[in-house]
């Protein structure tokens, strides 16, 4: 057995996959890795070029070195117990100190060259898997980079929901694409992108991410990629197969889907209104405090006492503006990308019914035609049917594995906005609390002067 | 910051019968000038026989009553109940219940305008506002709305009680009348002849462009009082539109509540937290009610102040028509005195009508001469005494004012700045409130 080997990946079409434990599966047990996966579970052939009616599981590409594994000098924290890290790799909340692919995505940089003008990105990589020829890498991509491979893991992993990208398409007039709030909002959600896609048991064996975290230059074939996508989709309409009954699991998936995202919708709105209420509070706020000072400015007495006021009407401004810019650089795009990891989901739902539907329809035609000349079923019926019972465990695997990640985030999310306002609170209340203390030293300084 | 009403002294304390005899309609000013500076805890109760010494007064109660008005339609309007108990009563620890008589608003803007008149040297204590001002949406601008009833029964309240521990105002027969005896008031103010002694707008304003030599100081406190109502007025507007848009923050954070309830439902593990999340963020927005009613009592505070700045003014501008008077009968004497040298001497020293026609028509016969010289020593006589009675008008006014303005600087600075540190007070404990609820939405989320 070879070190790093894939974690019991679930092979198709060579054995019937109920024999086969999934790994992702919600019942978790200690899981080793079974014997027969490291010599069935690699598919030759490199990623990219779709074999059969679509199914590869990104099973890593044997041409990796396995000199690698010895070379590696290892910065990661590996828990070094065996059966305790693959416990721990059955677990979907898989803990830092097992996972072997870290990335990060930092450095925005901005390119000017005749025909455009564009932001580049580094994107950093270290790694202990031998899948990877160096241990670590440093390249730089910008966004068609990040879009071509998400692309490529939709098209390899059509069974598995991939991780959304932050929008792709800026109005030009309203959104300043190089302004530094836009491009490390961006660059956050591409971080993201990419550490979501690091995690996953399955895309990050995929060798199209390892290209696009090693390759010098991405030879990415755009055209031909779209192509063969619009080709695939062509296909499957054209087989024009209706669905029968969808399993109730996946209706209440969509259902869930459907409804999360009209909630999420209203919050986004319920964020956004709020952020304009607190601008207009703000500027009057800032107005109040201009009052304070004029007035000020006319006292002699009262003098000290009503600047200090100016001054803690100040201090509040400022927390406030605080708190407006985390709402809207930290809270919001979050917001916006569970909408568009909900609509890649529901994606993948289609996906599922349709490969559903194909099967049912040929099943249909060869039942009839066995009835008619006895013909047995044939192979690509047994064929689609593997492919549908792949598809739902994948979908099952990942769907309980972005809810758990969801969950996590949100949990984040929200905490990270009571935070935020507890900061607020806290630095307003520091203020006004000295300016009493500042007051009343004066008058008990007064006091003492007065019976002198 | 209003004067305590139920404070209790070791002085002695004269019967109210005693401090009754001794006031005097016309503003006693006996007070030393020492006692208007005392600097006790409170500038409010100062020594000396102040009423509020010797009797505690409160605006108990406020109802609602229909009656006729003046041109015979039913009207609603809303009175307000005075107790008022003897001190030494008090003192001697016999519990004897509170005198008391129902007053319309319009009975204290009476009382106001005789003391106005009566004490012009005076910084006579404002009434709380008419009507309500300087609202945000919120609050309605309605007379009858019952927040603002009671506010206005509060600022009442404190009106009585800075009257009636003036030293000099605290005095006043009409003021004890107007505690005590319920019907009859009304005429007997007017029996005093107070509103024929007032001084007419136009005479006022006149005399503030023409005055020549008005007192420096005055002319500074008039400055500063100019000040003092501008800048509270915009205070007073800022703070309105400020509460305003905090009400709208606070508010939308509880739609917040509503959708936090309809996602729990769709989850499993997350929905409770989420559900009690959401109830925080209810109680949140309901909050900002509380808070801005109690920001109203500091809004309440400078508007006092702002109708203080009013009555300063007004002492100032008594000033400079008296000043302004004095220098008209000044000017009077002079040209009179004048006049009379010319007679007696031919000599024309300034140009004048009667020495026109003199050239023109010759001069007129000596009998006419001597009765109009005659005329003019006894016109230079009255001009005299005037010029006499308008110098001690004036110097009283002067001195009377100057020691009453400074009592009320006094008092302005002691009380707006215990009004900032509450308004500091208010802050602190709306941010704790922010705190506390923040916290229990945040332990709502970790539980998520």
């Amino acid at each position: 057995m070879s070190v790093g080997a894939p974690r019991g990946l679930a092979s198709s079409g060579q054995k019937p996959i109920t024999e086969i434990l999934h790994p992702l599966s919600a019942a978790e047990e200690t899981l080793s890795p079974a014997p027969d996966v490291t010599v069935g579970g690699h598919i030759p052939g490199s990623g990219g070029a779709d074999k059969e009616a679509g199914l590869t599981n990104g099973t890593p590409v044997e041409t990796s070195s396995p000199a690698s594994a010895s070379s590696l000098f290892n910065r990661l924290q590996l828990d070094d117990d065996p059966e305790a890290e693959a416990e721990a790799r059955a677990d979907p909340f898989v803990s830092t100190e097992t996972r072997d692919l870290f990335v990060t995505v930092d450095d925005p940089k901005k390119h000017v060259s005749t025909m455009e003008t564009y932001i580049t990105y580094r994107v950093s990589t270290k790694t202990t898997r031998i899948e990877f020829d160096l241990p670590e890498y440093c390249v730089r991509r910008r966004y068609q980079d990040f879009d071509w491979l998400r692309i490529k893991l939709e098209d390899s992993q059509p069974t598995h929901l991939i991780p959304p990208l932050p929008e792709k398409f800026v109005m030009k007039g309203v959104v300043d694409r190089f302004s530094e709030e836009f491009v490390e909002t961006r660059m956050k959600a591409l971080d993201k992108f990419l550490k979501r896609v690091a995690d996953h048991p399955v895309l990050s064996f995929n060798p199209h991410l390892n290209a696009f975290l090693s390759a010098k230059d991405l030879n990415k074939r755009q055209g031909l990629a779209l192509l063969t996508k619009v080709g695939e989709s062509v296909k499957q309409v054209a087989g024009g197969y209706k669905l029968r009954a969808r399993p109730a699991e996946f209706c209440a998936m969509g259902e869930y889907l459907d409804t999360f995202s009209q909630k999420l919708g209203t919050i986004d709105r319920i964020a956004q209104r709020i952020l304009k209420e607190q601008t207009e509070y703000l500027t009057e706020l800032r107005e109040y405090g201009a009052v304070y000072s004029s007035w000020a400015g006319s006292e002699d007495e009262l003098r000290r006492p009503v600047e200090g006021v100016a001054g803690c009407v100040t201090t509040c401004c400022g927390a406030l503006e605080d708190l407006s810019e985390n709402m809207s650089q930290d809270f919001l795009p979050v917001l916006r990308e569970y909408v568009l990891y909900i609509d890649s989901m529901k994606n993948v739902l289609r996906k599922r019914d349709q490969s559903q539907a194909e099967y049912e329809g040929r099943l249909e035609a060869a039942v009839l035609r066995k009835q008619e000349d006895r013909t047995p079923v044939p192979v690509e019926v047994e064929k689609c049917q593997d492919k549908v019972e792949c598809f739902n465990a994948d979908l099952k695997a990942d769907w309980e594995r972005w809810q758990s990640n969801k969950r996590q985030d949100f949990k984040q999310l929200l905490t990270g906005m009571a935070d935020k306002n507890i900061n607020y609170y806290e630095k307003c209340q520091a203020a006004w609390e000295s300016l009493i203390t500042l007051l009343q030293d004066k008058q008990t300084e007064d006091k003492t002067n007065e019976t002198n | 910051m209003r004067p305590g009403s139920s404070t209790t002294s070791g002085e002695e304390k004269r019967m109210a019968e005693d401090g009754k005899e001794e006031s005097v309609a016309t503003g006693d000013s006996n007070q030393p000038a020492a006692d208007l500076t005392n600097k006790n805890n409170s500038t409010m109760v100062e020594d000396g026989s102040t009423l509020l010494r010797r009797m505690e007064i409160s605006v108990a109660e406020a109802e609602k009553r229909s009656g006729k008005n003046s041109v015979n339609m039913q009207e609603t309007f809303t009175v307000y109940l005075i107790e008022t108990r003897a001190m030494d009563a008090i003192a001697e620890g016999r519990n004897p219940a509170p005198d008391s008589l129902w007053r319309r608003y319009s009975e204290f803007e009476l009382l106001r305008n005789y003391l106005l008149v009566t004490y012009p040297f005076i910084v006579v204590p404002p009434l709380p506002e008419k009507r309500a001002e300087f609202v945000w949406h919120k609050l309605s601008a309605d007379n009858m709305d019952p927040d603002f009833v009671e506010r206005r029964r509060v600022g009442l309240e404190n009106f009585l009680l800075r009257v009636a521990s003036h030293p000099i105002l605290s005095n006043d027969k009409i003021l004890y009348h107007f505690l005590t005896e319920e019907h009859g008031w009304k005429e007997v103010v007017f029996e005093t002849g107070f509103q024929a002694k007032a001084d007419s707008r136009l005479r006022a304003l006149s005399a503030t462009f023409r005055v020549r030599n008005p007192d420096k100081r005055f002319m500074e406190m008039k400055h500063h009082s100019d000040e003092l109502q501008s800048h509270t007025s915009q205070l007073l507007r800022a703070r309105a539109r400020v509460a305003d848009r905090l009400y709208g923050v606070y508010k939308v954070h509880g739609n917040y509540g509503r959708v936090f309830s309809e996602w729990s439902a769709i989850e499993r593990e997350m929905g409770d937290g989420l559900q009690s999340a959401g109830h925080h963020m209810d109680a949140y927005a309901a909050s900002i009610d509380d808070i801005l009613e109690e920001e109203e009592h500091y809004a309440d505070q400078l508007k006092e102040y702002l109708f203080y700045a009013e009555a300063l003014r007004a002492v100032c501008r008594k000033h400079e028509l008296t000043q302004f008077e004095l220098e008209m009968a000044s000017q009077d004497l002079i040209s009179k005195k004048q006049q009379r040298e010319e007679l007696a001497t031919g000599i024309v020293r300034t140009f004048s009508f009667k020495g026109m026609t003199n050239k023109l028509f010759g001069q007129e016969a000596p009998e006419q001469r001597e009765a109009r010289l005659k005329l003019l020593e006894e016109m230079i006589a009255e001009g005299e005494e005037t010029v006499k009675e308008k110098t001690a008008e004036c110097e009283e006014h002067v001195e009377g004012a100057w020691v009453d303005m400074q009592r009320f600087k006094e008092q302005k600075d002691k009380d707006l700045r215990e009004a900032l540190i509450n308004y500091a007070v208010m802050q602190i404990s709306m941010c704790k409130k922010g705190i506390q609820m923040w916290s229990n939405a945040k332990e709502c989320f970790l539980k998520m």
